[in-house]
């Protein structure tokens, strides 16, 4: 039975596998391949989809696996299977909060936590810029794609000196899609 | 406009606009929520992030939740998952109905190159952000290179080592930190 094989296979992804999507790729990979849902073509031009549409790629992943295996009602299941771990998590811990945040232990755990994921985010960040430059694992140089990153990043934080609250996030998004399709296409 | 109504838009939006998972969502939702709507703090929102981050399941999704379960319980909560999902789910559906060489297409590819540039930027920008407002204790600032440098030696050498181990250290880490500075005042308090 495809829809019960699809909820049961996302649930296990939802439940399974922290610290974002990336770190869950292969598990996703592992799930998919196991039940013989996509050939392995497929399955990267699934990830490149996921990876280049907006939303959660967890998300996108169920969603399209659901799609090619049982349509509408397949992408539905799918994707409620692998946001329901998640959100029934966070409502526990909601419920339980107060408690839980106001303990010695927990604030010390959160003290070491919270810079340690501070660190985590940037070098992930940086490395992801050096890497789409070419500038990591044996690429070669992208001087277009150098040169557009230092001038998005100049005109976004530079914003912020001449506008009151600066680009918001979305407008830079816009933005570097427009530069994208214009720069790239020559 | 009612909460509800409110939740879901903002949400659908957010979704809408996140590309390259969680990470960079972060600086969108604290634009948004903490910013503009002011619907949680920063340090909420620092809280929530490290939540997420060791809770299963999609950050996006861990966030929308939270914030929604905040401002309008349970309601709320789904109002705002509903809202993070809908936008992708719809676009991956058709995509997967209707368009079977989406990323051939020059000018998509182009466009998510660009996106691409933006996508580091955000993920950046939300590390300086939150660097700026930490309280910048010995240990704190300790601790943010040591993470670095170990995210950084995993990633190079593509080390088969999750960002959890890191996060499981870091939690003990600060509990000894703890219990050691509690032993020390208790000295203290004797002598």
């Amino acid at each position: 039975m495809i829809y019960l094989d699809l909820f049961i296979g996302f649930l296990e992804v939802g439940f399974f596998s922290f610290g974002g999507a990336y770190a869950a790729i292969p598990f996703i990979k592992d799930v998919v391949t196991a039940h013989n849902w996509l050939d392995e073509e497929m399955l990267t031009y699934m990830i490149a989809i996921s990876e280049s549409t907006p939303g959660p790629i967890m998300v996108n992943m169920a969603t399209y696996v659901g799609s090619e295996k049982g349509g509408l009602i397949g992408a539905a299941i799918a994707t409620a299977a692998v946001v329901l771990p998640a959100f029934f998590i966070i409502l526990l811990i909601m419920v339980a909060m107060n408690k839980f945040l106001k303990n010695r232990y927990v604030k010390a755990a959160l003290s070491g936590l919270k810079p340690c994921i501070m660190g985590i985010i940037l070098v992930t960040g940086v490395l992801m810029i050096l890497k789409n430059c070419g500038l990591l694992f044996n690429g070669r140089a992208d001087i277009l794609t150098i040169v557009l990153t230092c001038s998005i990043a100049f005109i976004y934080f530079g914003s912020r000196l001449v506008m009151k609250k600066g680009m918001n996030p979305i407008m830079l998004i816009c933005l570097s899609a427009f530069v994208g399709i214009v720069v790239y296409a020559f | 406009m009612p909460i509800l109504l409110d939740l879901f838009l903002t949400f659908a939006k957010i979704g809408m606009f996140t590309f390259g998972g969680g990470y960079a969502m972060i600086s969108l939702i604290e634009n948004t929520c903490v910013e503009n709507k002011k619907w949680i703090t920063h340090d909420e929102m620092m809280t929530l992030t490290v939540i997420a981050e060791s809770t299963p399941g999609p950050i996006a999704i861990n966030c929308a939740t939270y914030v929604g379960y905040k401002k309008g319980k349970i309601p709320g909560a789904i109002a705002s998952t509903l809202g993070m999902v809908l936008p992708s789910f719809i676009i991956i559906y058709l995509i997967s109905r209707f368009l079977n060489h989406f990323l051939e297409i020059t000018w998509v590819a182009n466009a998510f190159k660009g996106i691409k540039i933006a996508v580091g930027i955000l993920i950046v920008d939300a590390a300086v952000k939150m660097l700026k407002k930490m309280k910048k204790k010995p240990m704190q600032i300790a601790m943010v290179c040591l993470s670095a440098a170990s995210m950084m030696i995993i990633s190079l050498y593509k080390l088969n080592i999750s960002s959890m181990v890191l996060m499981l250290a870091a939690a003990f880490i600060g509990i000894i930190v703890f219990v050691i500075n509690n032993m020390m005042e208790g000295e203290r308090a004797k002598k």
